[in-house]
């Protein structure tokens, strides 16, 4: 009989719940092994198909076993280039893991701990030998998952790439979104370094729309990739919402993770609030109120207008957000921010579910007559976020939806010849290896274009 | 890293500087912002672009210095280097459709209507300007602005210079018999809201440009919202300009004090620092 799953070992709620360390410690080396022993190396690995860059994960994970850390790591980038970033952020309980025939009677295989394992056995990897350049340049527009993942693809193909980035530091949601005590930023930073050794160019404070535009670029590069993800944050349009107070998850996070303002000698503010509110019930709503509590907040509470059941949100994200204090109150939601000069309260009405909508989710339905009110000093907004209009403005060709989303097709193409579009800019809002996988696939068809494969 | 070729002294508190900066000046216009970071450690700030030169490659700001990345900022002279500058954000200003424009500038952020003014005079649509200030010292790139402007209105509240007064005296009195198509005011928000209150019963069409707390200046964090005919507007990429009847400036001006006393502990502790 299987061994039972080994889960690695987590920072203390009382500890962690007041500092930005690093929740999750990851394997020691004799537990990786142990739990790398517990896969069955199927002949025909389900766990391969759940995973949308499909990383051969029977073979790292025998490597793994057989104590080669780095051949493991080595099978991982083949096919994923941020093992340290996937093996903290994949949701792995719905991809590879939920595949595992361990699954649900003695435990999946542990994937995701043994990813990052793996990863970090050698943060931002060796620097794989020079590839023969071949005369093509690609433009690759903001340095998130998707561009990341397609540029480290294309230099393997000898392609010259420029990575422009309108932040002054390189990593998109990598480093201003996710959290530090998820995904610690020298992790980040170390798989851009390592980019730029194998021979990436990268260009900080450029707004491409603005400082450049599409054409610009054009004229000096053979293929342009926009990979400018999804930052619009989005507001209920509730009475109160402009009072000072009320933020975005995107403003408060981009504060505190791309500007470090919790740290004492930041000179970018951010609020303190002491009974703080997150609406929204995803995990950039968990990282907005486990941080809100990281600095300070004696009350956090997430409200949701429907019920555990459909939280959007990793469960491990709920309960580790659950263990360090913050409150759920579901089946809630606002109705209006109140407040003189900045918010000072919450009116709040209670919800039920109702009939599925059109993806699939039950309706929060209002209940007449159970408005509540909660007191607040500070109120966060974590709704999911669209596309940013700034680029697709300056570039009218450019065919988008109605939510402003880029139209491209399975290999990545854009209405524009020569462009390719990935990631949440070309999706709408989803995860960081989605974005990689249609970084992967748009790299495919560029090096295909170029002759290289 | 974005060189300082070139600084100036204004006013007691407030430089002028000419950064190298060929990104940024390359597709500059007028009434367009720029955001930078003084240090590793610093706040991302927009500034109005002052001035530009898109073939030197260079952007001129101006700045008082009123808080901790302005007083960092005017520790660095000639030749130093400031770590980050992004530009050029927002949309630019186009009144060229509007017939003949008055131009309303007040106090330091007043001074940057100068670029509008001399697109208008390339054009051949030299706009009036009023220029107010506290004393004359203050009245920023005054002879500019008499080169670009049909005709030149100086303000000081004092009297020490051209009429004695406010800018709005001035531009309630031109408004009475002008036949402007618009105005634009360009100031601290309380001047460009007492500017649109004056023309709001002409209705004359009234753009006020909105300097509202950034982080980003790409539409990502939403600091930057507006209230304008009861709609949320971003000042950095819907704006910065508005229509300054329709801004809910009351709201506006809580949102951009805010930060404003986490900034004043910040900026003494530097200082003493820095001693």
């Amino acid at each position: 009989m299987p061994e039972p799953r080994n889960i690695p070992p987590f920072r203390n709620a009382e500890e962690r719940k007041r500092n930005f360390e690093e929740v999750n410690l990851g394997f020691d080396r004799e537990t990786a092994v142990k739990e790398a022993s517990r896969c069955l190396q199927c002949k025909n690995p389900r766990c391969r198909e759940g995973c949308p860059v499909g990383v051969n994960i029977p073979a790292f994970i025998l490597k793994i076993k057989n104590g080669d850390f780095r051949g493991a790591r080595d099978i991982i980038t083949v096919d994923n280039n941020l093992p340290s970033v996937c093996g903290r952020v994949c949701p792995q309980e719905t991809q590879c893991e939920s595949k595992c025939v361990l699954g649900t009677k003695f435990g999946a295989v542990a994937i995701g701990a043994l990813e990052r394992f793996a990863g970090d056995f050698v943060i931002g990897g060796d620097c794989p030998a020079p590839q023969k350049k071949i005369d093509k340049s690609v433009a690759v527009v903001g340095s998130g998952p998707a561009g990341l993942s397609l540029a480290a693809d294309l230099l393997k193909h000898g392609i010259s790439v420029t990575i422009f980035e309108a932040f002054h530091v390189a990593g998109g949601v990598l480093s201003y979104g996710i959290p530090e005590f998820r995904l610690p930023k020298y992790i980040v930073q170390a798989e851009i370094d390592s980019l730029i050794k194998m021979g990436a160019k990268l260009v900080t404070n450029a707004v491409i729309g603005k400082s450049l535009t599409i054409q610009e670029l054009k004229d000096k590069f053979d293929y342009i990739f926009l990979g400018t993800g999804a930052g619009l944050p989005s507001f209920m349009n509730i009475p109160g919402e402009g009072l000072p107070g009320v933020s975005s998850a995107n403003e408060f996070l981009t504060r505190v993770n791309l500007m470090k303002a919790m740290e004492e000698d930041s000179a970018t503010p951010v609020q303190r609030g002491k009974n703080v509110i997150v609406v929204g019930a995803g995990n950039v709503a968990m990282d907005a109120a486990r941080t809100a509590m990281r600095l300070g907040a004696d009350n956090v509470t997430i409200v949701y207008r429907r019920s555990r059941e459909e939280m959007p949100a990793r469960k491990e994200e709920i309960e580790h957000a659950e263990e360090e204090g913050i409150k759920m109150l579901l089946l809630t939601s606002p109705v209006a921010i109140l407040g003189d000069k900045k918010v000072e309260k919450v009116r709040l009405i209670r919800t039920e579910l109702g009939e599925p909508d059109e993806r699939g989710r039950r309706r929060p339905i209002e209940i007449p007559g159970s408005e509540f009110e909660l007191v607040a000093d500070e109120v966060i907004m974590a709704l999911g976020t669209s596309p940013n209009p700034v680029l697709t403005k300056s570039c009218p060709e450019l065919e988008t939806d109605w939510r402003g989303i880029i139209k491209v097709d399975e290999f990545g193409h854009t209405s524009v010849p020569g462009v390719y579009a990935g990631g949440d800019a070309a999706t709408g809002s989803a995860t960081v290896i989605l974005a990689m996988s249609a970084g992967k696939r748009a790299a495919m068809s560029i090096a295909h274009e170029c002759g290289v494969i | 890293m974005y060189k300082i070729l070139k600084k100036r002294k204004l006013y007691d508190n407030v430089n002028e500087y000419v950064i190298e900066a060929p990104l940024a000046a390359k597709n500059a216009r007028p009434g367009q912002f720029i955001i930078l970071r003084v240090d590793e450690k610093g706040e991302r700030v927009p500034f109005t672009i002052a001035d530009y030169d898109s073939e030197r490659g260079t952007v001129t700001i101006l700045v008082q210095t009123v808080g901790a990345t302005t007083y960092e900022l005017s520790l660095k002279n000639e030749g130093d280097c400031i770590q980050d500058f992004v530009g050029p954000l927002g949309n630019p200003t186009d009144l060229t459709s509007y017939g003949k424009v008055l131009l309303v500038g007040g106090g330091i952020g007043g001074a940057v209507i100068h670029p509008q003014a001399k697109l208008l005079h390339s054009l051949g649509k030299a706009p009036d300007v009023v220029l107010g200030a506290r004393t004359k010292e203050l009245l920023l790139y005054i002879d500019e602005m008499r080169r670009y402007s049909h005709e030149l209105f100086p303000m000081t509240d004092d009297g020490s210079y051209g009429g004695k007064g406010f800018v709005t005296d001035k531009v309630r009195e031109l408004i009475a018999d002008g036949d402007y198509g618009a105005v634009l005011a360009v100031g601290p928000m309380p001047m460009m809201q007492a500017v649109a209150e004056v023309t709001r019963p002409t209705r004359l069409k009234t753009i006020v440009s909105m300097n509202s707390v950034m982080v980003d200046g790409t539409g990502m964090c939403g600091c930057c919202r507006v209230t304008v005919g009861g709609e949320r507007k971003y000042a950095c990429v819907d704006g910065p300009e508005f229509d300054g009847h329709l801004v809910d400036f009351d709201e506006a001006r809580l949102r951009q004090a805010f930060y404003r006393d986490r900034e004043k502990e910040h900026f003494c502790r530097i200082r003493g620092e820095v001693k």
